[in-house]
């Protein structure tokens, strides 16, 4: 019987979202329904004063306004959950409402909750709130500086943290090296921007004080724990339920103050209450990505061997610390500074910073996306320095196959790769010679045809418990699944994880039906609500599949060996003369008598014959912690041809050559690498949040933020590697952010090949055309073209 | 202040209590409970609340919904026929033309109109047709896929492979 493992099959959670009848958040209606709407700061720093709330409350419709003053007693602040050991983190309280002082543009100050969302908006107009302006600053390396505007008060020079990681002797390897290059890198903001906004509705029974709580969220339980210490109920009065959810990219990760004050308004008031924040709220309230300045070199010899890498990098992370905020540019990146290389001697230092911004957290890729950015600009400069193929470099610095599990200087130990195969597959789909000789031709012609190189390898499938504990993550990473079977042998498989588009109802199922013998129909897989689901940790960091996915292999095996139990006592046959094919056991010798998985599962939930000491029922649970992180890798490569005379960059071609082990449904895969490669374009190419000096949000709505569209976006081209991952059962890594990770660098690259016979070595992305021409006309007036 | 509208949805005729400010999209999501149309912005960019207004691509949001009085509107709920998917949402599900599925009824309605103005669109008249349908998961690339493979389908032809 061919296996579902590996097949492209078409998507279970399809047909509901095909024809409108999948229900997301905002879609949920309860009797009696109310609404909350918040007003924000329109300033990004300032005194807060009074807050006049008393013509809203008097406005038709109105049931209830608060202030901060008004809750600050009853709710804990906002955690930050990620507290990063041996950087001295200072994480100042993060109020549900502002009280004293708002911090960024978008800092909640009120809210109202009443009969009609058109109600509880108007209302939010006739709040009077008195504010002193103070000075913003949004940059991160002008926010600790002496002198800058501070944030909170016992957070001097708004350093919120100072991370280091060493490896070997960086400073000797500079010392002593043959070739140095360095570059000032800016890795702009970014607004997540998944379709469908943050919404929530909280339902109090005051009856049964149980508290259930729709929200657009990635981990359920993760928002049930910080909800019920933030409300302060107790855990198991809290149900969360994550519906269905368009899209999160790392900004439904974290637990934010708005979806506590639906709950708030609702224990108070006796009434289900809703809240949708618009695109524009979004773009203020909900988390931005990224906000790096980065000050990075590398060192290496004459013939291109790396030495060392050296850094000091600026992180912004707004007004307040976000949930997973300080992990994301030290964990998830610092220790990813050796990238797909042997460096061996590695120096980061890490500042986070606070600024008078909206918080930064988990973006897609999340610090992996910017590590890999940086080696890989560095590489191409190093290349560029010595007079040496940029491919050449890579070849000549990847940690070779046969070294894994490899321990680089950062402690970290990858599991398995083969680099070269990805770039050797990579250059093929390509022709990279032909590409060279075509690039040379046009240079003749004064046109400007470039290639670039983005070989990566990244940390995800988070991840060991007990590192995550050591690495100050507040709470676990390992997942889990219950596997159910019922009499008539249809399963339920309910999992800790939280899919929203990455497709596990599907590729779950093809794990579940290939263990039974079953089409994939007869398994139907569960999520998003902490009711029914085992204890997880949801889903970020392409983790699902490698460690979610690994937990429903191990409840179906269990399951699987229960059966085969019930299976060989109804043929009164030893377990051991046992086989199993296709769906069925058989007697070895005796091919007519067999028992299936189905026949065994009505037996066991009937349990009219069950051999001595087998339970009746047919169900079992796994927790799976796996026991190292896992590390997928690839190659991309992105061709363009920029305009010299608008700055325009075209890309020509993208290729993605990736190695997530083995795809357990290539559509799927392919899809995740389509929308992660755009995405990093889009960052390359396009988007950038914008502050103006008084910390105003520029790019505070879609009219001004450019989400890439259709009519702009390149075709990409995939092709894969299968290295199987030796830390789960399943060889898988992951293959949700690898797109994003690899593509920024590729499509930069590329744009700094084709400029460089102006002598241009670097532009700060996104390299909007407006960018491009600057340095170009930069180039040529300072004489450029060397 | 709030007025009775009677708005034509999906061949049936649908009644509602609205303020006349309120738009289209929040009464067909609120008051008719067709929550299939999706609302991703405030200033008429994502297309998330396409819905059909006399055969042709409307973003909901940008019409009140006094304005549809008299008009025939199709959501996404109204596509199908007889239980039977319309080829543009069999061609989603076969191409793996949507992840999290927020913006897709507004980008099948949105292909509806496209492939009724143009029964072969090129790749490139595929791209600028969905321009104002914002998707953030899929590259868009099988997207446009489907939307090729709907289009053989409903010349008839036998569909077009995926472009790969
Ligand atoms: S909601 Fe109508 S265009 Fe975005
Ligand atoms: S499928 Fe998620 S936005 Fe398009």
């Amino acid at each position: 019987m061919p296996t579902l493992f590996g097949s492209g099959i078409k998507r279970r959670e399809d047909p509901r979202l095909i024809t409108g009848r999948a229900t997301y958040t905002d879609d949920v209606k309860l009797p009696g329904l109310i609404y909350l709407a918040i007003l924000r700061s329109p300033y990004a720093h300032a005194k807060l004063g009074k807050v006049d709330t008393k013509a809203a409350k008097a406005a038709p419709g109105v049931l209830a306004v608060y202030a901060g003053a008004d809750i600050t007693d009853r709710v804990v602040p906002v955690p930050c959950a990620w507290n990063v050991p041996n950087c001295n983190l200072k994480t100042p309280p993060h109020p549900l409402l502002a009280h004293q002082k708002v911090r960024y543009v978008g800092d909640g100050v009120a809210m109202v909750i009443a009969e009609s969302r058109a109600a509880a908006r108007d209302a939010l107009d006739l709040i009077e709130v008195d504010y002193e302006p103070l000075k913003a600053v949004t940059d991160p390396e002008r926010a600790c500086q002496q002198g800058a505007p501070q944030l909170h008060a016992d957070v001097p020079n708004n350093l919120a943290f100072t991370w280091v990681v060493a490896g070997g002797n960086a400073d000797e390897a500079f010392a002593k090296a043959e070739a140095k290059v360095s570059l000032r890198i800016v890795q702009q903001r970014l607004l997540p921007t998944a379709m469908e906004p943050r919404a929530a509705v909280a339902s109090y029974n005051a009856g049964t004080g149980q508290l259930t709580l729709w929200a657009t969220s990635q981990n359920p339980h993760i928002h049930r724990f910080l909800c019920s210490v933030m409300l302060k109920i107790p855990e198991h009065r809290v149900r969360v339920i994550a519906p269905e959810v368009g899209g999160g990219f790392g900004s439904k990760i974290p637990c934010y103050a708005d979806e506590v004050l639906a709950c708030l308004a609702s224990m108070d008031l006796g009434r289900p209450v809703k809240w949708t924040e618009d695109r524009s709220e979004n773009y203020k309230a909900t988390i931005h990505g990224r906000d790096h300045v980065e000050y990075v070199e590398m060192c290496g010899t004459r013939d291109g061997k790396i030495t060392g890498l050296r850094t000091r990098v600026y992180a912004g992370l707004g007004g307040y610390a976000s949930t997973a905020a300080p992990g994301v540019p030290t964990i998830l990146h610092g220790l990813m500074y050796s990238g797909a290389y042997t460096i061996p001697n590695i120096h980061g230092t890490v500042h986070g910073v606070y600024t008078t911004a909206t918080p930064v957290d988990a973006y897609r890729g999340a610090g992996r996306p910017e590590a890999t950015y940086l080696i890989e600009r560095l590489v191409d400069t190093l290349a560029r320095e010595i007079g040496m193929d940029p491919v050449e470099v890579r070849r000549k610095n990847f940690i070779p196959k046969d070294a894994f599990p490899y321990t680089v200087a950062t402690g970290l130990t990858y599991d398995s790769g083969n680099y070269h195969g990805t770039l050797d597959k990579a250059l093929g789909m390509l022709d990279y010679g032909a590409f060279r000789a075509e690039q040379e031709k046009a240079r003749q012609q004064g046109r400007y045809l470039g290639v670039g190189v983005s070989s990566y390898a990244e940390i995800c499938g988070l991840g060991p418990s007990q590192v995550a504990g050591a690495v100050g993550f507040g709470g676990g990473l390992y997942d889990s699944a219950v596997v159910r079977v019922y009499p008539t042998g249809m399963v339920r498989v309910y999992i800790g994880t939280k899919p929203h588009g990455q497709g596990e109802e599907t590729t779950f199922a093809q794990i579940v039906a290939d263990e039974f013998g079953y089409p994939v129909e007869s398994v139907e897989i569960v999520h998003g609500d902490t009711e029914s689901t085992p204890q997880g940790w949801g889903t970020y960091g392409s983790r699902t599949t490698a460690v979610g996915g690994t937990a429903v292999k191990l409840a179906a095996q269990r399951v699987k060996e229960k059966a085969k139990k019930v299976a060989a006592h109804l043929l009164e046959a030893n377990e051991a003369d046992l086989e199993w094919k296709d769906d069925a056991w058989v007697v070895r010798g005796s091919p007519d008598k067999r028992k299936s998985f189905a026949e065994a599962a009505l037996m066991a939930n009937v349990a009219w014959n069950l051999p001595a000491g087998v339970e009746p029922g047919l169900e079992a649970t796994a927790f799976f912690d796996p026991t190292n992180f896992v590390y997928p890798f690839g190659t991309h490569l992105c061709t363009v041809e920029v305009n010299p005379e608008t700055g325009q960059v075209t890309v020509l071609r993208y290729i993605a050559v990736d190695d997530c082990g083995p795809p357990i449904n290539p559509m799927i895969v392919e899809g995740q690498v389509h929308g992660g490669v755009i995405q990093g374009i889009g960052e390359a190419l396009q988007e950038m949040a914008v502050y103006d000096a008084e910390g105003q949000l520029l790019t505070g709505t879609m009219m001004d933020y450019a989400v890439p569209k259709a009519s702009q976006m390149p075709k990409i081209e995939t092709a894969h590697t299968v290295t199987p991952s030796p830390v789960n059962p399943l060889g898988v890594k992951g293959v949700g952010e690898t797109g994003t990770i690899a593509s920024v660098a590729a499509v930069v690259n590329a744009v700094c090949d084709a400029l460089a016979p102006l002598g241009i070595k670097h532009i700060d992305k996104p390299l909007t055309p407006a960018r491009v021409w600057a340095a170009i006309q930069q180039a040529k007036g300072n004489g450029g073209g060397r | 202040m709030k007025r009775t509208v009677s708005l034509s949805v999906n061949g049936a005729t649908r009644t509602a209590e609205v303020e006349p400010r309120a738009l289209l999209a929040h009464v067909l999501r609120d008051d008719l409970d067709l929550t299939g149309t999706h609302i991703g912005c405030d200033t008429s960019q994502c297309g998330a609340c396409t819905v059909l207004i006399d055969g042709r691509a409307v973003k909901s949001c940008t019409m009140l919904a006094v304005q549809a009085e008299g008009c025939q509107i199709t959501t996404i709920e109204g596509l199908a026929t007889n239980g039977n998917l319309h080829p543009l949402q069999q061609a989603f599900w076969e191409k793996h033309g949507l992840q999290c599925g927020f913006c897709t009824p507004g980008m099948i309605m949105t292909a509806v109109d496209l492939l009724a103005q143009n029964s072969n669109p090129s790749e490139g008249e595929i791209r600028h047709a969905i321009e104002g349908n914002y998707c953030r998961c899929t590259g868009y690339q099988n997207i446009v896929a489907a939307i090729q493979a709907a289009a053989a389908t409903l010349r008839g032809a036998t569909p077009a492979r995926a472009a790969s």
